[in-house]
């Protein structure tokens, strides 16, 4: 039974983890109504820079992760003045193929500026069984998810409280509702991007440290991209409590499934398992869980 | 001055709504088929039919099925490459277990498999849309990857789960040169090409664009959703699935299910996007640019003598940057610049 | 469609006149099919940078008895419609490319019907098809030193040895945690038939590509509690294992890695999870004269390709360094044969790898005295060895743990080559028989 309780749990901690690389992709889609593909080579860029500024200039990473912050912020700045206001009006595919044209564009920066050897990230976070838990139920759950996922609840509340008690929480929501009506009223729309591009490259940077801290860094974390994708699915493309929501989901269901189904089908169901349990859930409810119910006019 | 329309006039319905109406037009594309199947397999060097035709015509197939699907149809799909493993892995079986079997019919009936998924796989678009169903696509994408590798029956029981094609023979004669190989795709895309422009002219093309543009409009005129999804994806899915067998057997020869990976259908996607949806010029457009791009990129990356690792990350740079800059300037993708340059054409020298 | 035709004859003529002016025909030519981007960018800049600087080594020491190397990279992206179309590009430039080896299972594949036609031999060190090294089957396809399947034998026996000897393998429970590819499935027919034959347990527990998270593997991993783990991995997925065995409190003593998991790339991301972590390797780990001359002869005068000096020695440079002592000494052999001093076809290089003879004395001649085993091939054994050792990382550098190179069971590994070969050439109607 406490077999049971350990994959279940560490499934949840886990899909912690994914709900934290989906914030990126919901921040982004909810301000400005672009699924941004790139999100996976951002958070790789943003654990590659970090580390480079940590092992090839020297500096220790409280110094290394601010600066980083503030290259991310110029990379989403520059997206947005470069990539985006050129395409504003272009129906929804067109700029989810524009940042698919993006990531591989980040991809081959990031391993121009820095070279393409993966690199250990260490943080002040140890990845060890606690031991408490250990002695007293025997079952082995690691403090590094543990901590993470705390990370994770914080920087949701924190979005949270951002989108809807603040004035520029009430700007982006408002932007992306209707972009046309919100520069009517006066919201200075690329600023309001810039600053969107800008959380979503925060978000990335967190989101990378901690996928690093735990793989290392190296060009597979873009790949995490594609494990949060049921999760936004799953949660709903607009909804940043549905990302945890969603999260919490796929990743039980995931480790529970390629625990308990895997040995009947063969094993290594986990690359499909989410995305079909999504899916599923979909035909349920078809905006996901807590997405925004399309309204379409006729 | 020489795309005068002037005194082509036309006496039957038939002549009225040919495909290509303009004199010009059909002399360009008899030449282009004359030269494609009688001149180019004697004259072109072996690297340019084996290692840019070839593949160019197997994707432009590709690039048809989903432009059918998503450019016409509207219902955006990322699982391309998976219909493509099925309609390999399925005509590798039917050569295999069933000896004798003429290879277009193997070929036809891998396509149908392919079919029958997709059409278990459109399912959901019925009540999904827009990026949801493209999500829901990746689910086909990994799970029939998947099945493919762990279901021994489909490789024949490789040791590794990589199949290796056989040979292609029609009534005796063997495919084993470039050339030949080349005309036997040629002429199968050229077939299946024609059938396309066919359909989407047609009232099926038609109840697509309806239901792309807005479906339930289309439900409320009396169009039947179920049956105009479900045969898009079934259409898109044939199609997908002849080319991926060719792609087995007139191109790599060997392949593992890996070969049909995500990295594929975004492929296909961009040659889609980029050469114009809901065009079938588009397809054959986006389809060369996608497959000669890299090579020219690597060609000027070699000219300028870089080092190596600098290069490769160029490539990938200019490519990301080329994607973008290309929907930046023409969102409807070549196929409507190509228009664009026909309309200026047929007005030349005047300016309007 | 007609634009695009012109500019595909455009390209055409433009590359055929670029190779009219690039043709040396008194320099042997090797084309590389190599990747530097992508996720396994880090493997294959170390394999290819070790091949080009050898390269470098031996156009400054005046060649092979005087005949230059000359070599152009394509990037692949380890994409296997990529290889192939590098491959078509390249092989008839030059005067022919002598030789290929993409690095890649997937490209070696697309490539491997191509061989013959073309007559150009392709090496594949220590991946790809082990059933092709009865040469009889396949006459231009070279897995050397040490295939899959021998590897996968090699490490039961390094186990078996661990345990106190073959027989006290009876009753254990090994589990083989592989990469859900064509990769990992390849040594099933070798360990399925060693449990059989030896009495061991035998689990078999896959990993979706790519492999970023293994919580549910190695949970179930420490629930079956077994004796030892086999980690055939690739990629992001063995870092990820390291980590994930130790979040579960799993010790990585008791984890053998194939040597496509056991490069610096695989441990140094992992940090002090992988201290202790042991893996099969063709290479011993150390330093050797040849590679100090490397130091001196090329990387002194500027013509590195590794960008970061350190890597110069590490486990993907030494193998890229290995595969070009044999590829140069094929080369050599031909020459032997069939005309020293002048530039080789293919074909001669061919029968050079199919007779090549690199035993200590010439390896201590080279500098590289015990670096990979003795090398021997025949038309029958294409492979030339077989043995492998195994090293264990100590934090930061890599340490030999078997002092000799050793083989496992090869009579079964044969009996399997024959059995499989035989299937091929069935499928493919071929008559095995040896080319002169």
């Amino acid at each position: 039974m406490s077999f049971f309780f350990e994959v279940l749990i560490a499934g949840l901690l886990s899909g912690v983890m994914y709900a934290l690389v989906a914030l990126g992709f919901v921040l982004v889609y909810k301000a400005s109504g672009v699924f941004n593909f790139a999100q996976g080579a951002m958070v790789f860029f943003a654990a590659l820079t970090c580390v480079g500024f940590n092992e090839v200039f020297g500096l220790s990473l409280w110094i290394a992760i601010p600066l980083t912050m503030l290259v991310m912020v110029i990379l989403g700045m520059a997206i947005e003045k470069i990539v985006l206001r050129r395409l504003v009006n272009q129906p929804e595919i067109t700029l989810f193929m524009a940042t698919i044209g993006l990531s591989f564009f980040i991809e081959g920066l990031a391993q121009l500026l820095w070279g393409s050897q993966p690199h250990k990230l260490t943080l002040p976070i140890e990845d060890v069984p606690i031991a408490f838990l250990m002695d007293q139920f025997n079952m082995l759950i690691s403090q590094f998810d543990v901590i993470a996922a705390c990370i994770c609840a914080i920087l949701v509340l924190v979005l949270a409280l951002l989108f809807s008690k603040t004035k520029i929480g009430r700007a982006l929501r408002a932007v992306a509702d209707d972009h046309q009506a919100a520069l009517s009223v006066g919201i200075p729309l690329q600023h309001i991007w810039a600053v969107v591009w800008a959380v979503a490259g925060f978000v990335s940077l967190v989101a990378g440290l901690l996928w690093g801290a735990r793989n290392g860094v190296q060009f597979s974390l873009v790949y995490i991209a594609l494990k949060a994708l049921p999760v936004l699915i799953l949660g709903g493309f607009t909804s940043v409590p549905g990302a945890i929501a969603g999260g919490l989901i796929i990743g039980a269901s995931e480790k529970l499934a390629e625990v308990y189904l895997g040995p009947i089908m063969g094993g290594g169901i986990e690359g499909w398992f989410p995305y079909v349990l999504a899916l599923l859930f979909l035909l349920v409810r078809p905006e996901g869980l807590f997405g925004e119910k399309i309204i379409r006019r006729i | 001055m020489f795309y005068r329309e002037a005194g082509q006039f036309k006496t039957t319905y038939a002549a009225d709504s040919q495909i290509f109406p303009i004199k010009q037009d059909r002399i360009g594309i008899a030449l282009l088929f004359a030269c494609a199947f009688f001149v180019v397999p004697f004259v072109a060097p072996a690297y340019v039919i084996s290692a840019i035709l070839i593949p160019f015509l197997i994707f432009s197939l590709a690039a048809l099925g989903l432009n059918i699907l998503t450019g016409y149809a509207g219902q955006l799909s990322l699982g391309s490459a998976a219909f493509m493993a099925v309609g390999a892995f399925a005509s590798y079986n039917f050569v295999l277990r069933i000896p004798g079997i003429p290879l277009l019919l193997a070929f036809a009936l891998g396509g149908i498999c392919a079919s029958l998924v997709g059409m278990a796989f459109g399912l959901p678009s019925l009540r999904i849309r827009g990026f949801y169903l493209a999500a829901a696509t990746l689910a086909t994408q990994f799970f029939v990857v998947w099945c493919l590798t762990k279901i021994s029956w489909f490789t024949n029981s490789s040791s590794s789960g990589v199949i290796t094609a056989q040979e292609m023979t029609i009534l005796e004669f063997h495919f084993h040169t470039p050339a030949s190989k080349y005309v036997l795709t040629l002429s199968i895309v050229a077939v299946l090409a024609l059938l396309a422009k066919n359909m989407v002219r047609s009232n099926i093309g038609r109840s697509w664009m309806a239901v792309r543009d807005m479906d339930v409009a289309a439900e409320v005129i009396g169009i039947r959703l179920m049956r105009t999804k479900m045969l898009a994806f079934a259409v898109s899915s044939f199609y997908c699935g002849i080319a991926g067998a060719l792609y087995a057997y007139a191109y790599l020869g060997t392949v593992e299910p890996e070969a049909y990976n995500l990295d594929l259908s975004f492929r296909i996607l961009f040659m889609v996007i980029i050469g114009g949806a809901g065009s079938i010029l588009g397809a054959f457009l986006g389809a060369a640019f996608i497959i000669l791009l890299p090579i020219l990129i690597d060609f000027i990356t070699h000219a300028l003598a870089l080092p190596t690792s600098v290069s490769s990350n160029l490539e990938l740079m200019v490519f990301g940057g080329l994607i973008i800059f290309f929907l930046i300037v023409e969102p409807h993708g070549l196929a409507r610049l190509w228009q664009i340059t026909k309309e200026k054409c047929r007005l030349w020298p005047f300016p309007y | 469609m007609k634009f695009i035709k012109t500019i595909i004859s455009a390209v055409a003529v433009c590359s055929a006149l670029a190779s009219i002016g690039n043709a040396v025909a008194d320099e042997q030519y090797i084309p590389l099919l190599s990747y530097r981007v992508g996720p396994y960018a880090a493997g294959g800049s170390g394999f290819f940078g070790g091949a080009v600087d050898y390269f470098n080594l031996i156009n400054a020491k005046g060649g092979i008895n005087g005949v230059k190397i000359s070599w152009e990279e394509c990037e692949t992206e380890y994409n296997p419609s990529r290889g192939v179309e590098c491959y078509e590009r390249l092989k008839h430039k030059n005067g022919g490319a002598s030789l290929v080896d993409p690095l890649s299972t997937g490209i070696a594949y697309g490539i491997l019907d191509r061989l013959a036609e073309d007559r150009i031999p392709m090496t594949t060190l220590g991946y790809g098809r082990s059933d092709a090294a009865n040469g009889k089957v396949f006459p231009y396809v070279f897995p050397l030193v040490t295939s899959y399947w021998n590897q996968a034998a090699a490490m039961i026996k390094y186990l078996g040895d661990k345990s106190g000897g073959m027989d006290k393998l009876k009753g254990k429970k090994i589990v083989d945690l592989y990469h859900d590819s064509a990769f990992g499935k390849e040594p099933f027919p070798v360990f399925e038939a060693l449990s059989k034959k030896y009495g061991f347990e035998l689990i078999k527990v896959p990993v979706a590509h790519p492999g970023n998270e293994q919580q549910s593997q190695w949970l179930q991993i420490r629930q079956a509690n077994p004796d030892y783990v086999i980690l055939w991995g690739w990629g992001v997925m063995n870092a990820v294992s390291l980590k994930t065995a130790q979040r579960n409190g799993f010790p990585r003593e008791k984890i053998l890695g194939v040597w496509w998991a056991g490069s610096e790339e695989d441990v140094i991301p992992a940090g002090d999870a992988a201290k202790g972590y042991s893996t099969m390797t063709i290479n011993s780990p150390g330093n050797f004269a040849l590679l100090d001359d490397i130091r001196k002869t090329v990387y002194d005068a500027g013509k590195g390709n590794l960008d970061d000096k350190k890597r110069i020695g590490s486990v993907v440079h030494m193998r890229g360094i290995t595969a070009a002592i044999l590829w140069v000494e094929a080369i050599r052999k031909a020459q032997d044969r069939f005309g020293k001093g002048h530039t080789m076809t293919s074909e001669q290089i061919r029968w050079g790898f199919e007779n090549l003879n690199i035993d200590e004395a010439r390896q201590k001649a080279l500098g590289v005295q015990d670096m990979f085993p003795p090398v021997k091939t025949s038309c029958d054994d294409h492979e030339g060895s077989g043995a492998v050792k195994v090293q264990e990382w100590t934090g930061d550098h890599w340490k030999a743990v078997t002092p000799n190179w050793f083989v496992g069971d090869k009579v079964l590994t044969r009996a399997l080559i024959e059995e499989s070969s035989a299937k091929y050439a069935a499928e493919k109607k071929i008559t095995p028989a040896c080319l002169k």
